[in-house]
C-alpha cells in the first residue's frame, strides 16, 4: 500500500493521547411531552488506533452517538473532546476542515451518486477540499487500488454490485487519509460473504495504517473482531469489553 | 470547493434533469426574447429619429415665439385681451400673437443670442424644373446647420449670396431629373405672387436631394438669400407693419453653449414675454410618446421573466428536495454552508444565462429577418430605417437583468439547501 500516512507516528500518538472522547454526553429530541432522551450521560475515551464497536439493539442511540463523535450534531449537555481539545469551541470552518481531512464515512446506505463516475464519488471530499483536479484523479485512483476497484473507476456507481458500492464508499473515506473513520452499520444492506469482504479491508486499514476505526452495529461477528465494544441500551452505556 | 469546481458541479447538477431545466430555460427565453425585442425596438426607432432630428435643424438654434398663445392644449386659462398685441390668424382659425420688428430687437438684446433671423414664410405658387411642368411645393428655410439625410449633392451654405435649393427626392423625375445625381448643379424656378397679383420667377441652383423621411422633408428647402428674395417678391404692395410681422424667429447662440447656457437664454427670452425651444424640445413629445410606449411593451417582457423566475424557484427547490442526501453528505464531509448557497444560486445564474442568450441571440435574428422583410415592403417608403437594433450594451444589460432575477430566485431554494442539517440529511428517506 502507498497511503501517506505515517503509521509509526500515529502508532506512538496512540500511547498517549484519546484522539476522541464523550464526556457526560446527552442528547435529547423534541420539547415538552414529546421530549425523549436518545443518550443519556455517556461517556468513553477512545485511543488512536483502536476499532471500537458501538452496539445496542435499534433505536438504543447508536447512530445518534456516532453522529455527536463525528461532529456533526452537538450534544444537548456535556463535551466531545478531539484529541483533548472540546469540539464544542471549535468554529464553524475548523469544524468544516476536521470533518473533511481527519474523518472518514461509511453509511448503511451508500450515499453515492449514481450517474456519476465511481472515481468523481470517490474524489468528492478531494473536491471540496479545493485539491486541484490531476492531484485528485491521482489519489483517487490510488485509493480505488486499495479496494480492488481500479477496474470500475469510470463506470457508473449505479452499475456496481452492492459489495462495490460499499467499496467505493471506503475508498471515498479513505481519499483524504482520514485518522478516523466513523462506520454505521457498513454491512448491514450485505450478504455476509461481500459483508465479510468489507469488513476485511476496514480492518487491513486499522492494522497497517493505524486508522481508529468507529463502527456501528449489530452484527455480532463484526463486533468480535473490534478490539472494543461499547454496548447502548435505550441510551445509556452499558458495557465497555476489550 | 474551487470556484471550478463550483461552476462544474453547478453545471452538472443543471443538466441532471434535462426535462425540468428545459422547460425553465424556455420560460426564461419567452422573457428574454420579449424584453430584447421590445428594446430592439426602442433602439432602433430612436436612432432613427435620431437622424431624423438632424433633417430638422441644427442644435445652436431657439425657435422663439411670442409667449401669450392660446394654441395647443397646454394653456392654463384663457389671456387677457391686449390691444397691443398683434395677432395673426393661422389655418384652422388659431389667432397667435406674431413677433414684429421691435420684438426681434428685443430677442438679439438677450445676452447669449448671437444672431436672429425672422421666419419669413414664403409661399411659392409652384416650382418647375427643365421640363416646364409645374408642381405645388412647399419651402422651408434652413434652419441653421441642418444635418440633412442627402441622397445626393451637399448641404446648403446659409451664408452664400447665391440661390441654393435642396429638393426631396420624390420631385427628381418629376422635375425632369434622370436621378438625384443628375439634378444638383441644375437650376430650378419658384413662382412668387405679390399683394397686387403679380407673378414673379426666381431661379436658385440645386446643391443637394434629399432623402426621404418620416419628419421634415417632403417640400424644398432654400438659403437665407434665396427665401429673402422671394419673401421681397411676395410681400410687394404690402404695408411696412405688415410686412414685419413674423410667425416665430431663429435666435442663433454659440453652438459650444452647455445645456445650462442654452436654458438661461431660454429664462431670459422668457422673462421677456417669449417662449423658445430647440428642435430637440419640439420633437421631445414624439419621443416621449415612442418611449411611453416602449415602456408597455417592457412591462410585458418583465411580467414574463416574473411569470419564468417563479419556474426557477420551482425547479431548484424540486433539486434541491431531491438532492437532499448528496447536500448532507457534502455537509458532513466539510463542505461549509456558503459553497452550498453558492453551488445553487450559481445553477439559478446559468439557467438564467442560457435562457437569456437563447432569448437575445433569437431575437437578433428575428430582427434581421424583418428588418430585411420590412424594409422592402411595409416600410419602404422609410430609406435608412432600421426597425430593431441590438446594441452590445443593451443586450449587455437585458442578459444581467435576466441573470440578476434568476439569481434572486436561485436563492430561496439555495438558502434552504444551504442550512440543511447533515443528519437530518442522512436520516432522510
Ligand atoms: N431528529 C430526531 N428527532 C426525534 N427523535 C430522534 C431523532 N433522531 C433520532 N431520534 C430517536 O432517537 C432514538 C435513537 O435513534 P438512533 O440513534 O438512530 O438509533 P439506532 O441508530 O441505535 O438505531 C430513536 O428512538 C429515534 O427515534
Ligand atoms: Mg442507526
Amino acid at each position: 500500500m502507498t497511503i501517506t500516512t505515517d503509521s509509526a507516528k500515529v502508532k506512538a500518538m496512540a500511547a498517549t493521547t484519546n484522539i476522541i472522547a464523550s464526556e457526560r454526553v446527552t442528547k435529547t429530541y423534541g420539547k415538552g411531552e414529546n421530549r425523549f432522551t436518545a443518550l443519556d450521560n455517556v461517556s468513553f475515551k477512545v485511543k488512536a488506533g483502536e476499532s471500537v464497536a458501538i452496539i445496542g439493539k435499534s433505536g438504543s442511540g447508536k447512530s445518534t452517538l456516532m453522529h455527536l463523535l463525528a461532529l456533526m450534531d452537538k450534544p444537548t449537555s456535556g463535551t466531545i473532546m478531539i484529541e483533548g481539545n472540546d469540539a464544542g469551541q471549535l468554529s464553524g470552518s475548523k469544524l468544516d476542515k476536521l470533518r473533511n481531512q481527519t474523518f472518514g464515512f461509511v453509511f448503511q446506505q451508500f450515499f453515492l451518486n449514481g450517474n456519476a463516475s465511481v472515481l468523481e464519488n470517490v474524489i468528492l471530499p478531494l473536491k471540496i477540499a479545493g485539491v486541484g483536479s490531476r492531484a485528485r484523479k491521482q489519489r483517487g485512483m490510488e485509493v480505488l487500488r486499495d479496494v480492488e476497484l481500479e477496474d470500475k473507476a469510470k463506470n457508473k456507481a449505479n452499475d456496481l454490485s452492492g459489495g462495490q458500492k460499499q467499496r467505493a464508499v471506503i475508498a471515498r473515506a479513505l481519499v483524504n487519509d482520514p485518522q478516523i473513520i466513523f462506520a454505521d452499520e457498513p454491512t448491514g444492506n450485505l450478504d455476509s460473504a461481500t459483508g465479510k469482504k468489507v469488513e476485511d479491508i476496514l480492518f487491513k486499514l486499522n492494522q497497517e495504517k493505524g486508522i481508529t476505526l468507529i463502527i456501528v452495529t449489530h452484527d455480532e461477528d463484526l463486533a468480535k473482531r473490534c478490539s472494543r465494544r461499547i454496548q447502548i441500551k435505550d441510551g445509556k452505556l452499558v458495557g465497555d469489553k476489550r | 470547493m474551487r470556484l471550478i469546481d463550483i461552476l462544474t458541479t453547478a453545471s452538472t447538477n443543471m443538466l441532471r434533469s434535462k426535462l425540468r431545466t428545459s422547460l425553465t430555460i424556455i420560460a426564461i427565453f419567452v422573457g428574454a426574447l420579449t424584453l430584447t425585442l421590445t428594446n430592439g425596438i426602442g433602439a432602433g426607432i430612436s436612432s432613427y429619429v435620431d437622424r431624423q432630428l438632424g433633417n430638422l435643424g441644427a442644435n445652436d438654434v431657439l425657435i422663439v415665439q411670442v409667449a401669450d398663445q392660446n394654441t395647443g392644449i397646454s394653456s392654463d386659462a384663457p389671456k387677457a385681451y391686449d390691444p397691443n398685441r398683434k395677432t395673426t390668424t393661422s389655418g384652422a382659425g388659431f389667432s397667435r400673437a406674431v413677433l414684429t420688428q421691435a420684438d426681434i430687437t428685443k430677442i438679439a438684446a438677450q445676452p447669449g443670442v448671437i444672431k436672429v433671423q425672422p421666419e419669413q414664410s414664403v409661399s411659392p405658387d409652384y416650382i418647375a424644373g427643365p421640363n416646364g411642368s409645374k408642381y405645388q411645393v412647399t419651402v422651408s428655410q434652413n434652419i441653421g446647420a441642418a444635418h440633412l439625410d442627402l441622397a445626393a449633392g451637399n448641404n446648403i451654405n446659409d451664408a452664400s449670396t447665391q440661390n441654393q435649393i435642396i429638393i426631396p427626392v420624390s420631385y427628381v423625375s418629376s422635375l425632369g431629373f434622370a436621378d438625384a445625381g443628375a439634378a444638383v448643379g441644375k437650376p430650378v424656378t419658384l413662382a412668387v405672387t405679390d399683394a397686387f397679383g403679380l407673378t414673379t420667377l426666381h431661379t436658385g441652383t440645386i446643391v443637394g436631394v434629399q432623402q426621404k423621411g418620416l419628419i421634415g422633408g417632403g417640400g424644398v428647402i432654400i438659403n437665407t438669400s434665396f427665401n429673402n428674395e422671394l419673401y421681397n417678391a411676395q410681400t410687394v404692395g404690402l404695408p411696412i407693419a405688415t410686412k414685419q410681422q413674423y410667425a416665430y424667429a431663429l435666435a442663433y447662440f454659440d453652438p459650444a453653449a452647455t445645456t445650462s447656457q442654452v436654458d438661461a437664454i431660454k429664462a431670459g427670452l422668457k422673462s421677456d414675454g417669449f417662449t423658445a425651444q430647440t428642435v430637440q424640445d419640439t420633437i421631445g413629445v414624439f419621443k416621449s410618446v415612442i418611449s411611453g410606449i416602449i415602456g408597455v411593451l417592457d412591462a410585458f417582457g418583465i411580467i414574463a421573466l416574473l411569470a419564468a423566475s417563479f419556474g426557477i424557484v420551482n425547479t431548484l427547490l424540486m433539486s434541491v428536495q431531491e438532492r437532499t442526501k448528496e447536500i448532507g453528505l457534502m455537509k458532513a464531509m466539510g463542505m461549509n454552508s456558503r459553497r452550498v448557497f453558492m453551488l445553487f444560486s450559481l445553477e439559478a445564474v446559468m439557467i438564467g444565462f442560457w435562457g437569456s442568450l437563447i432569448g437575445v441571440v433569437v431575437a437578433e435574428i428575428i430582427g434581421h429577418l424583418a428588418d430585411s422583410i420590412v424594409s422592402k415592403g411595409l416600410l419602404s417608403g422609410l430609406p435608412g430605417l432600421q426597425l430593431l437594433a441590438f446594441p452590445a450594451a443593451n443586450v449587455a444589460k437585458v442578459m444581467l437583468l435576466i441573470m440578476g432575477i434568476a439569481f434572486l430566485a436561485g436563492t430561496l431554494p439555495a438558502w434552504r439547501a444551504a442550512r440543511q442539517n447533515p443528519i437530518d440529511a442522512l436520516r432522510y428517506e
